[in-house]
């Protein structure tokens, strides 16, 4: 293969990529933005999402689709449910104090991972991908289900930003993103709002799982590279302003592609890194944060 | 305060000091060695709560300052033949530049900001070790010979692989630095520093250089984790990329929190307690670190000021 044909591929793995980064993130950017919470446990909800598809496909048996396509929507159902379970039990009761509340999703991500190796094992599980074609390039054939991957998060992406812009749920989220107490005096019911958001938040990784459960295998651990790569994106980002999430997503997305087909996976990740450190030098406020007053 | 007499003052702290001395001659063996562990790690706990506890940076990277001091220790006395005590000064001086260095950019940010830039800085750091694993061997790590882990006083000679040696290192090590974190806490910089963490604008609008400030409590943090890391590389023998890992930045804010933010006593009891929690409950079961989980969650919400913080609330209510 030339030059040339391995950079589009590793161009190619990396947008991939940066898709279901984009959607792990964006859940991520959405419960700061609203709740101004830091949700450390946010990788074991993706890691959750892949565990449950596992689950799913095995309970099911059979035809791999099936599977996947239950597992697209119990995936984020159950971790939805945790993460209102969550909000209501822990976040509530320290009352969204932000110390608190990233000491408690710390507590949160043990409790969750160690669950997990108790309920799961430690054993990496596969399952295989529930379709299976091949997208013939001039170069090389490129497995068809991570192009579908890439479609599906599109229209999660789509989805999201309708929701926030065109709905009245969206109307009461950025009421309470902008300002919580005059929402509240409006009349939007703000804690429903919050539990909401940290659902819709814990959800979208959850979908991220499912989706890369046929790609990588589920695994206890597998949440700590989604979690730090969300917080690289949404730092680059900057806290809270979703545009900002999504374009990041990709510069990190498609530059970790290239850098590891090239050069190497770790090394790609210290570089990624070290960026947040150039943007916070720069900008500390992120490429799309609003300037602190 | 100052007219508290010397005894008030430091009644306490002394009979701390004196309850780990005699405490090694009635420990048995495996307690004995777990105690020069936690005397060790409680050091750490000690420098992280300078910049958590006193000066109110909560920080998610300071395993990249135990590691610093780890591997400075280890690398130079395995590679370069630095002997114990050279070898110990450079691991605290690893500590004390890489927070110098990773202050002066992550300070620039505050709160939320500052928690995800010492994360990703100490993963990087993680990620550098397993990354140049030829000479670290992060993944399984390396044990330091016996030969290195001497102390020399002209013709005489101490092991650091003697228990009672190791014990009483270990114990002034913890004592010198619970001394200085006390010092520090009645100084006026470190009034200056509980005036930073409670309200910083104001502490700047009365003409404190508040950066300074903060980059001070970080490197001095800093540099106490380093001398924890690289005595427990010499003492312990074992440097490896796992104390690197995300999970040693989270256990000293942990020890922190359980026995009391910002008190001078807590850095210890939590890192004793946490200790022996996680030391029984890994013998019932291999899912040992929901313990920690648990843990944490609770704290946050019955017991935000930790067990030193809640007893003397106790005591001065009675």
């Amino acid at each position: 293969m030339s030059y040339g044909a391995y950079l589009f591929l590793a161009v190619l793995e990396g947008t991939v990529m940066a898709f279901v980064l984009a959607v792990t993130a964006l859940g991520l950017s959405l419960v700061f933005g609203v709740m101004r919470v830091v949700n450390v446990a946010h990788g074991e909800f993706f890691m959750l999402g892949a565990v449950v598809a596992w689950w799913v496909s095995n309970m099911i048996g059979g035809s791999p689709l099936a599977g996947f396509l239950i597992a697209l929507v119990v995936g984020p159902l159950v971790v939805g449910a945790i993460a209102i379970a969550s909000d209501w039990l822990i976040l509530r009761r320290v009352d969204y104090n932000p110390e608190a509340t990233i000491v408690a999703t710390i507590g949160l991500l043990y409790i969750i991972q160690q669950s997990v190796l108790i309920l799961y094992g430690p054993d990496a599980r596969s399952i295989e991908p529930p379709v299976y074609f091949r997208v013939q390039f001039p170069w090389f054939g490129y497995s068809g289900y991570k192009l579908i991957v890439a479609g599906i998060s599109a229209v999660l992406l789509l989805t999201t930003w309708y929701a926030l812009t065109r709905t009245r749920l969206g109307l009461y989220m950025r009421a309470t993103q902008y300002d919580q107490e005059t929402a509240q005096a409006f009349g939007v019911p703000v804690r429903r709002v919050y539990a909401l958001v940290f659902a819709i938040g814990g959800g979208l990784a959850a979908i991220a799982g499912v989706l890369v459960m046929p790609i990588q295998q589920a695994h206890y651990l597998m949440g700590h590279d989604p979690l730090l790569l969300s917080f690289i994106v949404v730092i680059i980002g900057g806290l809270g302003s979703l545009r900002g999430t999504l374009l990041a997503a990709f510069i990190i997305g498609i530059s970790d592609g290239v850098i590891s087909v090239f050069f190497s996976p770790t090394l790609a990740k210290i570089l990624a890194t070290l960026l947040v450190s150039l943007v916070l030098v720069v900008r500390p406020q992120g490429l799309f944060g609003e300037k602190p007053p | 305060m100052t007219g508290r007499p010397i005894a008030g003052r430091w009644g306490l702290p002394l009979a701390v000091i004196a309850a780990l001395a005699a405490a090694q001659f009635v420990l048995p063996d495996y307690h004995h060695t777990n105690m020069a562990r936690i005397m060790v790690l409680a050091v750490f706990a000690i420098g992280y709560n300078i910049a958590f506890g006193y000066a109110g940076l909560l920080s998610l990277g300071h395993a990249m300052f135990f590691a610093a001091g780890l591997y400075g220790a280890g690398m130079t006395a395995h590679f370069l033949d630095f002997s114990a005590p050279a070898a110990f000064l450079v691991g605290g001086l690893c500590g004390l530049l890489l927070a110098l260095l990773a202050g002066a950019i992550a300070l620039r940010t505050s709160g939320v900001a500052f928690l995800i830039v010492t994360l990703m800085f100490a993963q990087a750091v993680f990620l550098t070790i397993l990354y140049f694993n030829e000479f670290t061997r992060g993944d399984e790590g390396f044990v330091l010979a016996e030969q290195i882990r001497q102390l020399s006083f002209g013709d005489s000679v101490l092991s650091l692989t003697d228990p009672d040696v190791r014990y009483n290192a270990a114990l002034l090590l913890f004592a010198l630095c619970y001394i200085l974190s006390i010092a520090l806490l009645r100084s006026p910089i470190g009034r200056v520093l509980v005036a930073v963490r409670e309200n910083e604008q104001r502490t700047q609008m009365l003409g404190y250089n508040t950066f300074g400030y903060r980059l001070f409590a970080l490197t001095l943090s800093g540099a106490l984790s380093g001398l924890s890391g690289a005595a427990y590389a010499l003492l312990f023998a074992y440097v490896g990329a796992t104390f690197a890992s995300t999970q040693y930045s989270i256990l000293p804010l942990l020890w922190v929190l359980l026995g009391g933010v910002g008190t001078t006593l807590g850095p210890l009891i939590g890192t004793l307690l946490m200790f022996y929690l996680v030391d029984f409950s890994s013998d019932v079961t291999s899912s040992y670190l929901i313990v920690v989980g648990v843990i944490l969650v609770v704290l946050v919400i019955a017991f935000p000021k930790g067990i030193i913080g809640t007893l003397r609330e106790k005591w001065r209510r009675a």
